[in-house]
C-alpha cells in the first residue's frame, strides 16, 4: 500500500484529463446536431405521449382517458370502425396515420401530482421521443405539464382540465384545450339554478384546495351572486381527503340552504355521499328545501355516488346519451371495444387526439408552430358538441355547454344523468382578455 | 500513503464514483435510463440519500421528516429564481442555507428525544410543514398547483445585469448554459461528487467516529461526561443541508416546487432508499436512490404492448398468460415489485444491496483484503464500509 503515491499535481492532472475526456462526447451529442424541432419523427412512426392519472383521486377518469386514446390511435391508423372520424367535419385524416406515418404511443402515470406528471412527461419527451403530450385529469397537473411542454417545444393537448387558468392566467402558446372551463359552467348553470331554486338563496361552498377548486368557486360565486344569492362561507378541503364528514357538520349551522360541492372524482363521490348521509337533502332551512349543486358533473362520478345524485344539478362537457351523429358513432365504437359507454373525460381526450392528428395532417408537419397555426381559429363539427371553434387568442374551444341533473328513474347503471338544458355557445362566451395571461410565442424546441 | 486525510482505497472509491457518475449517460443507456431527466433524478436523490445516511447511518437517528427540508429547498430555489436571478448558483446556495436553518430549528426540538419518539416528532414536523405549504401558506407556496415562474417576476439581479429574457418564460441557466437536459445532469452530477467527497471525509473523520459512538451506545457516552446532543444536532443539520441542496437542484432542473415533495411518502422514500442500498455504507444510499428512481420511472411505464413484445418469443397462449401475470408487477403495479424487492432485501440482506455485493465478492476472494479473520459474518459491523 505504501508504494502507491498520489500527490496534488498528479491528481489534478488526472482529474483534468478525465474531465476533458468525459465532456467530449456530450459536446457533440448535445442539441447542436438537431435542426428543425423537438423530436421530429424521422422513421415511419410518430409517437404520442398519453400522460394520465392511473393512481390517486382521479384514477377512474384516467383509466377511461387511456381507453379513449387507444381507441383514437386505432381509428387514426385505420383500425376499427373509424368512430368520429366518419362524422368529423374535416376530412384530412384518411385512416393511414398522420403525414404518412403510423401513430404509436407511450403512456405514463401522473399520480395526480405535478411532480410525478412532469417527470413522466419528461421521460416521454426525452427518452421516448413523443412529439405531443396529452392527458391529465387535474388542472394543477395540466398547468404544470403545459409549462413543461412549452419549455421543451412540444404541443400539449390538455385532457380533462376545467380551471379557467389553463387557458387563462397560465396559458401557453404550445397548449390547447378542448374541455370547457368554470367560467362557462357558471354562465350556463346560473339561469337553471334561478329557475329551480329562485333568487333568494344562501350558498355554502366546499372547495377542492387547488387551482381548479379556486377557479370554480370564483365562477359560481360570481354568477350566483349576480342572481342575488348570498355566500355564507367557502371552505377549502385538501385534494383526496377521503372523509368529508368534518366539513359537512358546520354546513348545518351556517344558515345556508344550498351546498355547492366544488369537488371532482372520488372527492365528489365521498363528499356528496357524506352530505346525503348527514340528511342535508331532507332538511328545511329558511323555509326552503335544502339543495346540493355539483357544478362539474361526470357520469363516472354520478355512477360512483349512486342513488345520491338524483335531482342534483351540474354542468358537463359531453354526455353519452346525446343523439347527434358524432356522439352516436363514438359511443358505438367505444362500447364495442370496452363494453360500456365512455365518460366525458374519454370524450374530450379522444377529440383532442383526433384534433391534433388532423391539424398535423392539414399543416403537413408536426412542428408546433405549424400545428398551432392549423388549430388556431379552426372551426369544426361532428365531434359531439355541435359547431365548435378553437379560439386563436387563448387556445380554448368554444361550444355549447350541457346542464344536467341526476336522473330520478335510471334505466341502467350508466343512465344516471339527464340533460336539462343545452346552453348555446353565445351565452357562455367571454372576451379572452378577461382571464389575463399571455400566450407568448410558440416554442419549436430543437 | 495518505493524501488529504484519505487512504488509497478511499481515493480509488472516490475516483471510481466520479467516473461512473460522469459517464452516467453512457453507462445507463443499455438499461433504458440514459436520458437526462432520470439521470438528474439519480444524482439529486443520491445527494438526498447521502445526507440522510449521515444522520441515519452514522448516528442511528431515524428521521421520518426529511422531505420537509427537500421541499423547503425547492421553494427557496424557486423564490430565488423569481426574485434574484435565473442563475442556479445563488439558488442552490440559498436552498442549502435555508434547508440548514430549518433543520436546525426542527432538530433542536426533535433531538431531545431518541428512538421512536424522535421519528414521530420529525414526522409530525414534516406533516405540519406539508400542510402549511399545501393550504395555509398558499401565498408563498401556491398550494397544490405548485410554485412556478412567471414572465413578470422581478429577477432583480438579472435586471441589474441587463439580462432580458424577452417574451418567453425563462429557464435556469449557468452563465448561458441551459440547466435542462445533459448540462443540467452534469451540474447535478458534479454536486453529487462534491457531496460524496464531503460525506466520505465525514465518515473518515473523528467527528464521524463520534457519530458512530452515538449510535452504538449513547448512554455510555453520556455517563463519561460527554454531551452528545451537539454532535447529533450537527449531523442533523448537515443532512438537512444535503436535503435542501437536493431540493434546490430539483428546482434548478425543473423550476417548479410542489407541496407533495414534503409529503410523508417522500420522507419514507428516502428511508427506503437508504435501507435498500445499505444504511451506514458510503455508496449504498446512492445505489438505493438509483434503484427506486429507476423503478418509479421505467417500470411504471411498461404497458401491455411492451410486455407483449418482450414475450413475443413464446407461443401465443403462453405469451398471453405471461403478459397477464407480469402486468400486475409493472405499470401502475410498480409499487408491488418495489415492495417485494424491499422485503426480500430486508429479510435476506439486512445490510442492503451493499451487503449483497460484499457477499458476492467474498465468494470469489477467499481472503478479504485487510480483514483480520473476523470478517464474513453478516451481523458484525463492517469497519471500512465502501
Amino acid at each position: 500500500m505504501s508504494k502507491f503515491t498520489i500527490n496534488r499535481r498528479s491528481l489534478l492532472k488526472g482529474t483534468a484529463a478525465v474531465g476533458v475526456g468525459l465532456a467530449t462526447p456530450t459536446i457533440f451529442s448535445s442539441k447542436s446536431w438537431a435542426a428543425g424541432y423537438t423530436n421530429e419523427p424521422k422513421g415511419g412512426t410518430v409517437t404520442f405521449g398519453f400522460n394520465v392519472p392511473q393512481t390517486g383521486a382521479y384514477a377512474d377518469e384516467g383509466a377511461d382517458e387511456l381507453r379513449a386514446y387507444e381507441l383514437a390511435v386505432e381509428h387514426i391508423n385505420g383500425g376499427g370502425d373509424g368512430g368520429m372520424l366518419n362524422t368529423f367535419s374535416s376530412k384530412a385524416l384518411k385512416g393511414d396515420g398522420v403525414n404518412g406515418k403510423k401513430v404509436v404511443f407511450v403512456t405514463g402515470d401522473t399520480q395526480t401530482k405535478s411532480d410525478a406528471a412532469r417527470a413522466s412527461a419528461k421521460r416521454m419527451i426525452e427518452k421516448d421521443g413523443a412529439v405531443m403530450i396529452t392527458g391529465g385529469s387535474s388542472s394543477g397537473v395540466a398547468i404544470a405539464v403545459q409549462g413543461l411542454c412549452q419549455d421543451a417545444g412540444v404541443i400539449f393537448m390538455a385532457g380533462l382540465t376545467h380551471s379557467n387558468d389553463t387557458t387563462g392566467k397560465d396559458k401557453r402558446a404550445n397548449g390547447f384545450r378542448h374541455f370547457f372551463n368554470t367560467e362557462m359552467s357558471g354562465a350556463a348553470l346560473a339561469p337553471v339554478l334561478k329557475n329551480a331554486f329562485g333568487t333568494d338563496r344562501t350558498a355554502y361552498h366546499l372547495t377542492a384546495d387547488y387551482t381548479w377548486g379556486w377557479s370554480q368557486e370564483g365562477s359560481i360565486k360570481k354568477y350566483t351572486e349576480q342572481l342575488g344569492w348570498k355566500t355564507a362561507a367557502a371552505v377549502r378541503t385538501p385534494l383526496g381527503a377521503g372523509d368529508f364528514s368534518q366539513y359537512i357538520t358546520p354546513v348545518l349551522n351556517s344558515g345556508a340552504d344550498v351546498l355547492v360541492l366544488n369537488h371532482y372524482g372520488r372527492d365528489m363521490v365521498n363528499s356528496l355521499t357524506a352530505a346525503v348521509q348527514f340528511g342535508l337533502r331532507d332538511k328545511q332551512v329558511n323555509g326552503k328545501d335544502f339543495a346540493i349543486v355539483v357544478p362539474l358533473y361526470s357520469r363516472l362520478m354520478a355512477q360512483g355516488a349512486g342513488e345520491n345524485v338524483k335531482g342534483i344539478f351540474g354542468s358537463t362537457n359531453w354526455h353519452w346519451s346525446l343523439q347527434d351523429e358524432g356522439s352516436k358513432a363514438f359511443v358505438k365504437s367505444f362500447g364495442q371495444k370496452y363494453g360500456f359507454p365512455p365518460s366525458q373525460a374519454a370524450h374530450t381526450c379522444y377529440c383532442q387526439a383526433l384534433l391534433y392528428a388532423d391539424a398535423c395532417q392539414r399543416a403537413g408537419t408536426f412542428m408546433p408552430s405549424g400545428v398551432g397555426a392549423a388549430l388556431e381559429g379552426f372551426k369544426f363539427d361532428g365531434l359531439g358538441n355541435g359547431p365548435t371553434e378553437y379560439r386563436a387568442e387563448d387556445h380554448q374551444c368554444f361550444k355549447d355547454v350541457l346542464v344536467v341533473k341526476g336522473k330520478e328513474n335510471p334505466t341502467s347503471k350508466f343512465d344516471v344523468l339527464e340533460v336539462v338544458e343545452v346552453t348555446p355557445r353565445s351565452q357562455v362566451e367571454y372576451p379572452a382578455s378577461m382571464l389575463g395571461g399571455e400566450l407568448g410565442p410558440y416554442n419549436n424546441g430543437g | 500513503m495518505r493524501f488529504m486525510g484519505m487512504n488509497k482505497q478511499d481515493w480509488i472509491l472516490f475516483i471510481g464514483f466520479s467516473v461512473v457518475t460522469l459517464l452516467g449517460p453512457i453507462i445507463f443507456s443499455p438499461i433504458g435510463a440514459g436520458y437526462p431527466d432520470l439521470l438528474q433524478k439519480f444524482a439529486i436523490y443520491g445527494i438526498f440519500a447521502l445526507g440522510f445516511n449521515i444522520l441515519f447511518g452514522l448516528t442511528g437517528y431515524l428521521s421520518f421528516g426529511h422531505a420537509a427540508f427537500l421541499g423547503v429547498g425547492s421553494y427557496t430555489a424557486v423564490w430565488t429564481f423569481k426574485l434574484l436571478s435565473m442563475n442556479p448558483i445563488p439558488a442552490i446556495i440559498f436552498a442549502t442555507i435555508i434547508g440548514g436553518l430549518f433543520s436546525a430549528a426542527i432538530g433542536f426540538i426533535s433531538l431531545r428525544r431518541t428512538g421512536i419518539y424522535f421519528s414521530i416528532l420529525t414526522l409530525a414536523f414534516a406533516q405540519m410543514s406539508y400542510n402549511l405549504a399545501y393550504s395555509v401558506l398558499t401565498p408563498i407556496t401556491n398550494g397544490e398547483t405548485g410554485l412556478q415562474l412567471t414572465q413578470d417576476d422581478p429577477r432583480a439581479l438579472d435586471v441589474a445585469l441587463g439580462r432580458d429574457y424577452g417574451a418567453v418564460l425563462p429557464s435556469s441557466d449557468l452563465f448561458g448554459i441551459d440547466m435542462t437536459g445533459y448540462p443540467g445532469f452534469y451540474f447535478c452530477g458534479v454536486m453529487l461528487i462534491i457531496c460524496f467527497f464531503i460525506s466520505l471525509r465525514i465518515f473518515r473523520s473523528p467527528f464521524g467516529m463520534m457519530l458512530r459512538a452515538v449510535k452504538s451506545n449513547q448512554n455510555r457516552m453520556n455517563y463519561t461526561g460527554l454531551n452528545t446532543r451537539p454532535y447529533a444536532l450537527t449531523a442533523f443539520i448537515i443532512s438537512g443541508m444535503y436535503a435542501g441542496l437536493a431540493g434546490g437542484l430539483l428546482a434548478v432542473t425543473d423550476p417548479l416546487a410542489g407541496a407533495e415533495r414534503m409529503q410523508w411518502t417522500a420522507s419514507g422514500e428516502v428511508v427506503l432508499m437508504t435501507i435498500l442500498g445499505g444504511a451506514g455504507t458510503l455508496l449504498g444510499p446512492v445505489i438505493g436512490a438509483g434503484v427506486i428512481k429507476y423503478f418509479e420511472n421505467i417500470f411504471s411505464a411498461f404497458n401491455d404492448n411492451i410486455l407483449e413484445q418482450a414475450f413475443s418469443f413464446l407461443p401465443e397462449t403462453l405469451q398471453h398468460i405471461m403478459v397477464q401475470v407480469s402486468s400486475l408487477f409493472v405499470g401502475e403495479g410498480w409499487h408491488l415489485t418495489l415492495g417485494a424487492l424491499f422485503m426480500l432485501i430486508v429479510i435476506f440482506l439486512p445490510g442492503g444491496l451493499m451487503e449483497g455485493m460484499r457477499r458476492i465478492r467474498n465468494l470469489f476472494v477467499s481472503k478479504p483484503p485487510g480483514g483480520t479473520g473476523s470478517g464474513g459474518s453478516a451481523d458484525t459491523p463492517v469497519q471500512n464500509p465502501a
